[in-house]
This record gives C-alpha cells, structure tokens and sequence, in this order.
C-alpha cells in the first residue's frame, strides 16, 4: 500500500509554462559586491552565473521549454541535464513566491 | 577580519504611532517629532547605505505613514536605487496616499496583523476601530496588486487563533506570512509574564506552521520565527552583530540591532555627526561584539559558534546581566536557569500588562 501524496502541490514547471518573476520581484547589478542579486520582498539572493544565466532568459515570454534549448545550446550541454538543474532552481524560486508561471 | 557591507538597513523613521502595541520594539524611551531626521537628512541616508552596498531598505517606525513627509521619503530612497519596503500597521494609508506611494516606487508592504477579529486585535493594538482599518487597508492593496506579508506577531493572547491568521493571510492575498512571536525586547521586555506563550502553545504553533506550509507551498511563503525561550539554542540576532544589518533610529542614531542601546557601555554615533560607512566599519559599538574573538569559553568550544554567534547581546544582557555573556537561551548556558525561572513566573503572571504609552511632550 502507498500512503496518499504529500498535499504539496506540484510546482515543477511543464514543458509549455513560461515562468516570470512576478511585481515585487528583480534582478540587479549589485555595485558593491559584484555580480547580479534577485531582490524580493525582504530577501536578496546573491545569483550565480548559472542563476543569472537561467532568470536571464526568464521574461514571461518564454517557456521552461525554450529556456531549456535555449541553455543547452549556449552551454553544449546535454538537455536533460539541463532542465534537471533548472527545473530544481526554479521551483525554489517558485516556493519562496519569488517566481510566477503562466500557461 | 574583514567587514562586510550591509545588506539590509531598517530606517525607523519616527516613534509615533496610532496603536500602542505592548510588546512593541521600539525604545520604552519613546523620541517625539521634534528629534526625528528631516526630510533631506534621511535622503543622505539612503543614498549613503546604498552606495556602501545596502540593498534593502526598511521603512519603519512607529508608524512610518506618521511622517507627513512618507512619499517624499520614498520617493527618495527608490531613486537611491533601494529595494522599498514599508512597514506599516495601515493606519494612515488613506487610498491617496497608497497612490502616491505607489508611484514613488514602493516596492512592497509589509502589514502588521494585532489578531485576527476587531475585540482581540483593537485590544492588543489598544486603538479602537484599527483592525476595521486596516482590512479596509489590506484591501486596497490587494487591489493594487503591490506585493504583500502579513506580519502577525504572535504571543499567548493570540497563538491559538494561528490557523486563523494563515487563512487570512491568504484571503489578503498577501505572498508571504511572517508568524512572528514576540522577542522580548522594548517594550515587550516589561510584559514578558504576560506575553510567553505555553510550551503547548509553541509546539502546536510548530506544527501548524509545518502543516501549512507545505499544503500552502506555491500559494504563500513563511518566515516562522519561534518563541525563542523554548529552544535549545538561541537564534543568531541580525545573523551575527555587525554582519548584515543596521537600524537608524529617528534622530540618527545608528544601531546594530533594535534593542542594543539597552547596553550601557556602548556608546551609538548618529548620522547626523558620522559617515554611516564610518560607522559600520569604524565604530566601537560595532565593533564590539562582530566576529567570534569576544565569545565567552562556552561559544568559543562549542561547534555553532559561527552558527549563532554566541545569540542576542541584548537578551544575555536582560536575563544574565552581561551583554558579553552566552545567550542563557542556550541550554549550555550558565545563566539557562534563569530563562526557566522566567517560563515558570508566566505561568502565573503578576504584573498587568502594560500599553505602549507616547512620548512626553517636551514642556
């Protein structure tokens, strides 16, 4: 017997969903540190070069699917291996209310 | 040891406030209007901690829509490149006034919530019709679409109605909730028999909080931050003194954290005499307790020290009478009977509660 799924909802991004960072939420150049931050409601995020590479490509306009091709193409990486990283970063975003999804 | 710059900087902007909170964090030596900052001194300001590498900004009181200058003061700090955040009770955010904000670029509200019905939450607030208000507060700002917590600070009177306050914070559209039991500094100091919640109270609140926030993930974010009494190790006050942020009072004065002028031999600059990166990096107060060199033997062998930091200067001093003694919140600290005395005393408190009272007005 399998106990029922935790009542979490799935936040995994489908092929087809184009993620955005929602009002409140942005990516800038930190002038003091270095490097990009993502400021979000009392938080800010130091990113990485593969988190700026990622909510680079974040707009609204793009789907998790073309952000994948996208990555895999600029990196020469496989894109599987690609959208397991991706897929992992965004649903932190995504828990954190630091990213939005529309269909 | 290198410094690093700040991140974040609360800016308490004035001391007068419509509700009188009795756990509230500012001063019980409330400053009155004629000692606050002016307009252009605080603009400095902001434009001084965001060219040292402060990126959020904290706009605080009291109740910083007190300020008759609230827009101007906003308007200011978003041209300084900050990320805005208005910490507010609601009351004075007339829809006008949310407008104009708005459009000084606020980034973000963070609302208080006293209780989650009028009776218990005017009472608590000691301002009657507030909780109406600020619904009709929290309304408008749903409407709005600007991004939204709801910062419920909690304590006995009102942890049972926990489940309450995560529906409400849902039905006030706000993104994230901050269940926040009171820390007793300020003015909560003084009501600490009144205020402690119950062992019962805390682990049922733990496990709400658990529960919800997972049937919750994706819909509302939360920052839990414990009845620290209770715990077994103290939390790292402001992530470790002098590390990530800096409160400026409002006349000036800079501090590591809300309470620490509670500490009488530190001695505050203000910003109206000193640089504010002067006295980050300079100041013996901030000095005083960064890094890990001053901890006592008992942080200094143990393996959280760079986790928390020896915890709260200012409770060691309140509860053990040293500001450089181990947090007696920590179970291995020497003075940790003390924190047990204390949970013991609230379970029969003696003393009333006592209401935030206003500043004196200078004669």
């Amino acid at each position: 017997m399998t106990l029922a799924p935790a009542l979490a909802p799935a936040l995994e991004l489908a092929p087809g969903d184009r993620p955005y960072l929602p009002r409140g939420v942005r990516v800038v150049d930190d002038r003091v540190r270095g490097g990009k931050v993502l400021l979000g409601p009392e938080k800010a995020v130091a990113l990485d070069a593969i988190g700026d590479a990622i909510l680079s490509r974040v707009d609204g306009k793009a789907s998790f699917a073309e952000i994948i091709a996208d990555l895999a193409a600029a990196y020469a990486a496989p894109e599987a291996q690609i959208a397991g990283d991706v897929q992992r970063f965004l649903v932190g975003l995504r828990a954190r209310m630091f990213l939005a999804v529309q269909a | 040891m290198s410094i690093p710059p700040p991140i974040a900087m609360l800016a308490e902007l004035t001391h007068r406030c419509p509700l009188a909170c009795p756990y509230c964090s500012n001063p019980t030596e409330l400053l009155g209007r004629e000692a606050e900052l002016d307009t252009a001194t605080w603009v400095r300001v902001f434009g001084e901690a965001a060219a040292m590498g402060v990126l959020q900004l904290h706009l605080s009181g009291g109740e910083p829509a007190s300020r008759s200058d609230i827009v101007d003061l906003m308007q200011g700090a978003h041209d300084a490149g900050l990320y805005t955040n208005l910490i507010t009770s609601g009351i004075g955010l007339t829809p006008r006034r949310l407008d104009a904000l708005e459009a000084a670029g606020m980034d973000h509200i963070q609302l208080s919530l006293q209780g989650t019905n009028a009776d218990l939450a005017d009472w608590i607030g000691g301002y009657k019709g507030g909780f109406d208000r600020k619904m009709q507060v929290a309304a408008e700002i749903r409407d709005r679409g600007i991004p939204l917590t709801l910062n419920a600070v909690m304590h006995r009177h009102n942890l049972d109605d926990l489940e309450r306050t995560i529906d409400m914070a849902v039905e006030l559209g706000a993104r994230r909730l901050e269940v926040a039991c009171v820390q007793f500094h300020g003015w909560a100091a003084g009501n600490r028999s009144q205020l402690l919640p119950t062992r019962e109270q805390t682990e049922a609140a733990k496990r709400i909080v658990a529960e919800a926030e997972a049937r919750l993930r994706g819909t509302l974010a939360f920052d839990f931050v414990p009845p620290d009494y209770y715990a077994d190790y103290p939390k790292a006050c402001m992530g470790g003194w002098g590390s990530a942020g800096l409160n400026v009072t409002p006349d000036g004065t800079v501090l590591p954290c809300h309470a620490a002028e509670t500490i009488p031999h530190l001695s505050f600059q203000s910003v109206r005499d000193h640089a504010l990166s002067e006295i980050w990096y300079n100041s013996d107060a901030f000095n005083a307790y960064r890094g890990t060199d001053w901890l006592p033997d008992t942080c200094q062998s143990c393996e959280r020290k760079r986790i928390d930091f020896g915890g709260c200067r200012c409770q060691a001093l309140a509860i053990a009478g040293d500001a450089g003694a181990t947090d007696p919140v920590c179970s291995k600290s020497p003075d940790h009977d003390r924190v047990l005395d204390l949970l013991c005393a609230a379970a029969e408190p003696e003393a009333p509660m006592q209401w935030r009272q206003p500043a004196r007005t200078p004669a």
